[in-house]
């Protein structure tokens, strides 16, 4: 290839080739960690939560009467009894939280009352014989509470819990070894042990801190009705009734009692609402780096093909007398191509490295991942293609000036 | 001669359309991009209370030790009750107040309306003047009343517009869950961006708080807190509330007013000195370690600037940047295109100084241009603004005067200082080998 010629007459326009240069590196290293952010944010929102969540939706309930919580105790136990009854509902249950929630309650765990670090952290979901099925999760150890385990608390009374059901990925960590169920754990304030008597397949944390990512799947059951100024119900439609459902709850809660507060506009969400709201600046992370990185490739792609036309219109003359010394079409084509693709090479070295550097400070700055090599690579072939696209125009219009230019004065 | 140069620039902006609508383009978009995002970071990160944020301090004590930092726990960020009694009990600054975040359910006095919930502070006489809280009717309870645990509430300007009618209501009673409390004061619409007096609890962004009422009162009803209560080896307490507020759990929010540096230093050596007689009562095995931060530096601390908001600015910066570079290149392409022009000029007697001023006032048409656009696309971005940040963020961002100045100006000097560069190179054009060449 006329590799040494390129050089000589880019040696002319020195400026200009290094700012195209330059313009790819930039983009180069704006793109690769944009990339990146989308990709993370996309995996972050795609975990499942264990969840059924087609069918699954949660009532905000408080309570406008909270003078008595024997009262409150009473009346949870006759709203989950009217909602059980709801043609369109399968099941409900009540609870202090519950997946992608982000706020609720988390504890620590420990293996040995004397342990002085913990062993891990969880959350804790206040739940009953119903929540398992209220949720859509199955148990893949063990068996599930049965009614007369369930104990109504105020949560500072800091009960002990003799039994807890755990999700698998807490089991997993807890007793490497395999069988959890019939093992105890410490997960109260009051050092009293729990015994393990079931796992259930994935379950998510309520927490959506990215500090919290070790933790993600680490949730425990305890058989508890939460005695306190609000409750969550949980509830689980019957297959294609949601929407139905969705309507008829509040109606049979508000025909149980007045004496509640169900905000009108996010007092009842569904399980889909509830992952748009978690993740809704990953979302919005995502969507603004797509189009940062969509608008910058066209302004680059712009460039390249503003300074190229340039290049072109600037050198008529010497392409023609190349063409009338015997050069065809194919080879000013693909001086054109060969220019920019040794600028873009050039651009995507330098880009690479400022990349990286941007992605360092990024690991420090912002507690982020290190940057794969893939996307770096994805990057520069994206880059390399736009440029090679971008000057493809302003090329075949070089290749097309005719041999008779030679002889024209500028 | 400035207006005849500009006529010309217009000539030779006009000659090429597309170039220099690509320029104008790249200019607005780069400074739009980066004015929206700037325009969310300078809400989420401004300070709230410029005039007084030195004077307004927060303590953080240790009372957990360092055995629990060494399990990945910081300082709390919050006093327990105990402590924070004991400061309010000492009084050792000219104002303090100690904070908490509270529920209830606010029963219409009219029966045929729902009840509804509502949420609002705990805390004591001295918050208000201590955070410039703007009243529209009344004011603030006094200190009588914070000692008798008194049943009186400071009522927001949108409570008292769902209870009263907006009516001045000073004196009527409203019910809160199950009790009477007497209005003494009807606040204007305030809600300081970031509410820093809760950003331990909150984002700090979210929507007015409903109500205030004394600290004692809210303790004696047994009123849980509705923010973060965060334990730390208190296993074994006493059950119940007593146990609860005899614990070590922090949940009360506490704040100082100390008017210059050396009530800030004197009042550091104060809780030094609170925490070294924990040690010898035997609550504390460990140093005495206390740290105070002032408003900003706590705003800081608690990490209220969302990482969201400064890797976008960041981001849309490094856009810009691009957007410039591509100017540089496409004004270079222009300019060294009119060489021989240049060397017309310059045979005809222009000075170097004419060329500059020339094609300087070139680049300042692409930049107002540029800027105008951005301006458009600013505006698009501000509506928009929602689809990408939390509606509690982006709520804050708004077309003002300054953001429209500040569009315009950085859009011209982004241009002029990508010009000058290949104005540089057309002041240079030598006018004798122009000539020669034709």
């Amino acid at each position: 290839m006329q590799i040494k010629p390129i050089l000589a007459a880019m040696r002319h326009h020195k400026a200009g080739a290094l700012l195209v240069g330059f313009q790819i590196a930039l983009t180069l290293a704006i793109i690769c960690n944009a990339l990146f952010i989308i990709q993370a944010r996309i995996a972050r929102v795609e975990r499942p939560s264990g969840v059924d969540e087609s069918r699954v939706f949660v009532i905000e309930n408080n309570w406008a009467d909270k003078s008595s919580y024997q009262t409150i105790g009473a009346q949870i136990g006759a709203d989950l009894i009217a909602l059980r009854q709801l043609g369109s509902v399968e099941d409900a249950s009540s609870t202090n939280s519950f997946p992608l929630h982000g706020a609720g309650w988390d504890n620590y765990v420990k293996m040995r009352p004397d342990q002085i670090h913990m062993t891990t952290d969880s959350s804790v979901y206040l739940s009953d014989d119903h929540t398992l099925n209220a949720l859509g999760v199955t148990l893949i150890a063990g068996r599930n509470f049965t009614a007369n385990e369930v104990q109504a608390a105020q949560l500072e009374e800091g009960k002990s819990w003799p039994v807890i059901i755990i999700s698998k990925d807490l089991a997993k960590l807890l007793f490497p070894g395999g069988d959890a169920v019939g093992k105890t754990i410490y997960v109260t304030n009051t050092n009293t042990p729990s015994t393990v008597i079931g796992v259930t397949d994935t379950l998510q944390s309520h927490m959506m801190d990215g500090d919290s990512g070790s933790f993600a799947y680490n949730a425990i059951l305890v058989p508890v009705r939460q005695l306190s100024s609000y409750v969550y119900y949980v509830v689980r439609a019957r297959p294609g009734q949601l929407a139905a459902a969705m309507r008829d709850a509040p109606k049979a809660l508000f025909a149980q009692s007045r004496m509640r507060i169900i905000d009108p506009k996010d007092g009842v969400m569904s399980f889909a609402q509830v992952r748009a709201k978690a993740y809704e600046r990953d979302y919005g992370m995502a969507i603004l780096m797509g189009i940062v990185s969509a608008v910058l490739l066209a302004i680059t792609a712009a460039g390249i093909v503003g300074l190229t036309s340039f290049w072109v219109g600037q050198r008529r003359r010497q392409i023609g007398i190349r063409r009338a010394l015997g050069a065809t079409r194919t080879d000013i084509l693909s001086y054109f191509l060969t220019e920019n693709m040794m600028i873009g090479v050039c651009g995507v070295v330098v880009g690479t490295l400022l990349a990286i550097g941007i992605n360092l400070w990024m690991v420090t700055r912002f507690a982020m991942a290190h940057l794969s090599i893939t996307y770096v690579l994805t990057a520069a072939i994206i880059l390399l293609l736009l440029g090679q696209g971008a000057v493809l125009a302003p090329a075949l219009r070089a290749s097309r000036v005719p041999p008779v230019e030679a002889t024209r004065p500028v | 001669m400035l207006a005849y140069y500009l006529r010309l620039g217009i000539r030779s902006l006009r000659r090429n359309p597309i170039l220099t609508s690509l320029m104008v383009l790249a200019i607005g978009i780069g400074v739009a991009a980066s004015m929206t995002t700037y325009a969310v970071f300078r809400a989420v990160s401004g300070n709230p209370l410029p005039d007084k944020s030195t004077q307004l301090l927060v303590p953080q004590i240790d009372i957990w030790g360092p055995q629990s930092r060494s399990e990945g726990r910081d300082m709390p960020d919050a006093l327990s009750y105990t402590d924070a009694m004991a400061l309010m009990r000492e009084h050792r600054a000219a104002r303090q107040t100690s904070i908490y975040p509270v529920n209830y359910t606010a029963i219409p006095p009219d029966a045929s309306r729902e009840p509804f919930s509502v949420s609002g502070y705990a805390t004591y006489t001295d918050f208000f003047p201590m955070f410039e809280a703007p009243f529209q009717y009344g004011g603030g309870w006094g200190a009588a009343q914070d000692a008798a645990h008194a049943a009186v509430v400071v009522i927001s300007a949108d409570l008292n517009q769902q209870l009263f009618g907006g009516a001045n209501s000073v004196g009527r009673t409203i019910r809160l869950d199950d009790h009477d409390y007497q209005v003494v004061g009807v606040l204007e619409n305030w809600n300081p961006h970031p509410r820093f007096y809760d950003v331990n609890n909150s984002d700090g962004f979210s929507d007015p708080p409903d109500f205030f009422l004394p600290f004692t009162h809210a303790v004696d009803l047994h009123t849980e807190t509705a923010g973060n209560s965060n334990c730390y080896g208190s296993s074994g307490r006493a059950p119940g509330w007593d146990g609860w507020v005899q614990s070590d759990c922090v949940w009360v929010s506490f704040w100082a007013e100390l008017p210059d540096a050396a009530a800030v230093q004197a009042y550091q050596s104060y809780l030094q000195g609170y925490g070294a007689e924990q040690n010898r009562a035997g609550r504390f095995h460990w140093p005495a370690n206390a740290k105070l931060h002032d408003l900003m530096q706590w705003m800081d601390y608690e990490k209220v600037v969302p990482p969201e908001s400064r890797i976008s600015l960041l981001l849309s910066l490094g856009f810009l940047l691009v957007c410039l570079v591509n100017t540089v290149g496409l004004l270079l392409a222009k300019f060294m295109r009119r060489s021989a022009e240049i060397g017309v000029r310059r045979a005809l007697g222009a000075s170097r100084r004419e060329i500059w001023t020339q094609f300087l006032a070139e680049a300042a048409m692409v930049g107002v241009s540029g800027g105008v656009v951005g301006l458009a696309l600013t505006g698009v971005g501000i509506l928009s603004i929602g689809l990408v940040f939390d509606p509690d963020y982006a709520r804050l961002a708004h077309m003002s005067p300054e953001l429209v100045g500040l569009t315009l100006l950085s859009a011209l000097v982004a241009t002029i200082g990508a010009a000058f560069y290949p104005t540089w190179r057309a002041a240079r054009v030598q006018p004798a080998w122009q000539l020669k060449s034709n």
